[in-house]
């Protein structure tokens, strides 16, 4: 058996030379949402591998540690992620499967947004009957284009300690980043103007970012607790609210399931706006953000 | 004739002056204008410099009124919600489980002929019953270390027992793909075997593993794993193991048990994953193993004793597809597993008089079981489950070999599964499963109405 194991040993000491003398041309970033591998492929620029663990067609809250994460993890100098638990159920088994000293919490390649902005909706009260709800706040700050610039100073920040060789370029690239972001939120909030003061229904309470920024107000969401699918006695409450104090439309995230909202709808005349939630593959922030914003200003006209 | 001559040459002057003059008056006018045009179009440019500088302060100021209002929700929010001793607290998770079991035949005459049923193997109660309620704590002990411990309580004929599940200890600064985990902890042989029972799609283990392991193989020692730096999944690991504990046995000091195993994963676009896995487990100078013995009739038990060498292979097989990859709506989960033990040594009968009973042994174990499991909704799933053993067991004196519950009875022992499973959220769980269980020669039909919840911290779920 000690034969056996002193081959085993062998191995596993070859094995380790052959990983330890790969050095990385290029970093390695595993963002947990598109929205952050978006955000980071505009701060790195061409010196980093952007790698988004989800699409847009996927609900952040339910992924699975599937060994090709796990795989992509061992492999990431940072990481970039929401936090505020929306990770909760799978992140912290690909970090402790990745064998990644790096990007562990606490080191400099563990970076998360929540922790660089401050969260609405902070629950007053801990108590699962009240559904999934995030001790830390509601953790979709991506859907405020200010709380998105203040990420990405920090991000950049992250970037710099991670590889400081770069620093200039990640500067560099955070200065263009910010004049545009500026110049295109001004462009999005004229645009925007008549949306202040709607009246909206959403489906699951992942809007609030949006809704603070845009000025929408929000009448009722469809789920009666968050994470928990929408139960036909709250539709119905919902129905009879609507009927004495109307509202605008009812938003809902691509990725979730429609059939609740289309309900309402179908009784109410009111429009369902799919919004997408995050950005598409590759998709770059502005471009998302008009996308995100064009339902509504076109619902709204 | 000279007069109209002059007549014209005053008029040509006059007129030639009248030009004269026209032109330096229009010379004047033009510079005035132009003057005029300079002065506006620098006031014009001056205002507009003006105006920009007034829209790009009105939108500093708006953009600095925007970012102080959010910096104040800050101020607002970083609020700490506890005080600062317990922030540091493991995360705790409470698992309850409890159920209600109907059985045509009675439990206690369940067997499965050709394997020696140990350690938790059977059919637990009829009836209502609190099964297995876990107590899970962990936490980052430091930058190196994380810890986990689960408590298990199992109530046994009345009595409460406290079982230590897992406590161990897992690095986390290694790098290089490399941890190493020591302590008490389930095993990687095999697919399931990792998983907590309460995270198992069907109430009660394969046949297989209640078989050769007596449902889960868990034992103290230590594990090491590297995990390779590509793009496929592959993971390389081994555990050295005191084998004390079922189904090695006996051993108390030194390295009694030994495993070896591969993973290879990935994702095949973005809807499908898959995991294949190789595993070997082995346990050589295993003495005294002990398995569940016959009663005859009062009188003391008489107890199968297993020593011997033992080891065991196996293949696992994982396949989950969800559309768009998002598993919270809907997902197929396939899985299979196949195991062969085979185990050379000799059986002695406890209690069975002086000189006890005994035979030599030379035992070939193996099956597989086979699950599809359909969440058709976020909140309900339903699963099938198919299980088909085989063994071929050899010794000196069947009788005793028959009498160790090592003979096969020329029966194949299967099982057919069904559930409807209910998941009003993350944490909870109601289940209903039926079982046509052909483990031995008399068929037994069984039903379970299983609940089992979770509480506190959210706990992250494997593969």
């Amino acid at each position: 058996m000690f034969d056996q194991l002193k081959k085993r040993h062998w191995l596993t000491v070859l094995l380790l030379t052959l990983c330890s003398s790969t050095a990385y041309a290029q970093l390695n970033i595993f963002a947990c949402e598109p929205e952050w591998a978006a955000l980071t492929r505009s701060l790195a620029g061409d010196g980093a591998k952007v790698y988004s663990a989800t699409t847009d067609q996927q609900d952040p809250h339910h992924i699975q540690a599937r060994p090709s994460l796990i795989a992509k993890v061992r492999r990431a100098d940072l990481l970039v992620c929401t936090g505020a638990e929306l990770e909760v159920g799978w992140l912290p088994l690909l970090l402790r499967k990745s064998g990644n000293a790096k990007i562990q919490a606490g080191q400099a390649g563990y970076f998360m947004a929540t922790d660089h902005v401050s969260l609405l909706e902070k629950p007053a009260v801990l108590d699962r009957s009240l559904g999934d709800i995030h001790a830390a706040g509601n953790p979709h700050v991506h859907l405020d284009p200010y709380r998105m610039q203040q990420v990405a100073v920090a991000l950049v920040s992250s970037l710099v300690k991670v590889d400081p060789s770069k620093e200039k370029d990640y500067q560099e690239n955070l200065r263009i980043f910010t004049l545009e972001w500026r110049n295109a939120i001004s462009q999005w909030e004229k645009q925007a103007e008549g949306l202040r003061g709607k009246r909206i229904v959403v489906n699951h309470n992942n809007w609030v970012y949006l809704e603070r920024w845009l000025g929408l107000e929000r009448l009722a969401v469809l789920e009666s607790r968050p994470g928990i699918a929408p139960s036909s006695s709250h539709l119905g409450e919902i129905l009879t609210q609507l009927s004495a104090n109307p509202a605008d439309m009812i938003l809902l995230a691509g990725y979730q399931n429609d059939k609740p909202a289309l309900w309402l709808s179908k009784k109410t005349g009111l429009r369902v706006v799919s919004l997408p939630f995050s950005p598409s593959n590759e998709e770059n922030l502005i471009h998302w953000f008009n996308r995100l914003l064009q339902p509504l200003l076109s619902a709204d006209s | 004739m000279t007069k109209p001559l002059v007549m014209a040459a005053i008029t040509a002057a006059l007129f030639n002056s009248n030009l004269a003059l026209a032109d330096s008056e229009t010379e004047a006018m033009k510079q005035q204008l132009d003057a005029l045009k300079s002065e506006y179009g620098q006031a014009i440019k001056a205002l507009e410099d003006r105006l920009l500088k007034a829209e790009q302060s009105a939108q500093q100021a708006n953009d600095q009124a925007q970012e102080l209002a959010v910096k104040v929700e800050q101020s607002k929010a970083s609020q700490p919600v506890s005080s600062g001793q317990n922030s540091f607290n493991p995360a705790i998770s409470l698992i309850l489980d409890g159920r209600f079991a109907s059985f045509d035949n009675d439990p206690e005459d369940y067997e499965i002929p050709g394997f020696a049923l140990g350690n938790e193997a059977g059919l637990r109660e009829k009836g209502f019953s609190v099964g297995h309620s876990e107590l899970v704590m962990s936490a980052n002990i430091d930058d190196k270390f994380f810890g986990k411990m689960t408590l298990a309580f199992d109530d046994h004929e009345g009595e409460v027992e406290t079982e230590l599940e897992e406590a161990f200890i897992q690095t986390l600064a290694l790098g290089n793909g490399l941890n190493i985990k020591a302590g008490r902890f389930f095993s990687e042989i095999g697919y399931l075997n990792q998983q907590h029972a309460h995270t198992w799609d069907f109430a009660d283990a394969p046949l297989i593993y209640r078989g050769l392991f007596g449902d889960q193989l868990i034992d103290d020692g230590v594990q090491m794993t590297w995990l390779a730096p590509t793009e496929l999944f592959l993971q390389v690991g081994t555990e050295l193991f005191s084998g004390s504990r079922y189904p090695a046995g006996g051993r108390t000091n030194g390295i009694g048990a030994w495993t070896a195993f591969a993973y290879v994963g990935g994702d095949i676009g973005i809807e499908h994953s898959w995991q294949l896995g190789l595993s070997h487990w082995e346990a050589n100078d295993v003495e005294g193993r002990e398995s569940g013995g016959h009663e005859h009739g009062g009188g003391e038990a008489e107890t199968p004793s297993f020593s011997g060498d033992s080891e065991i292979n196996a293949l696992s097989l994982v396949y989950k597809w969800a559309p768009n990859g998002n598993p919270k709506n809907q997902q197929l989960k396939f899985q299979f597993e196949y195991f062969d033990r085979e185990e050379d040594g000799e059986v002695v009968m406890l209690n069975s008089g002086t000189p006890p009973e005994m035979t030599s042994y030379d035992g070939d174990q193996k099956g597989w079981y086979a699950q599809t499991v359909y969440k058709f909704k976020p909140q309900w799933q339903v699963g099938l489950r198919y299980d088909l053993l085989d063994s071929n067991n050899r010794g000196s004196d069947a009788d005793v070999l028959a009498e160790a519950g090592l003979d096969n009875e020329n029966h194949n022992p299967q099982r057919y599964s069904a559930s409807i499973d209910w998941l009003p959220s993350e944490f909870s769980r109601l289940r209903l499963q039926y079982n046509q269980d052909k483990s031995y020669g008399e068929t037994d039909h069984q039903l379970f109405l299983q609940y089992t919840m979770s509480l506190g911290s959210h706990g992250a779920h494997q593969f």
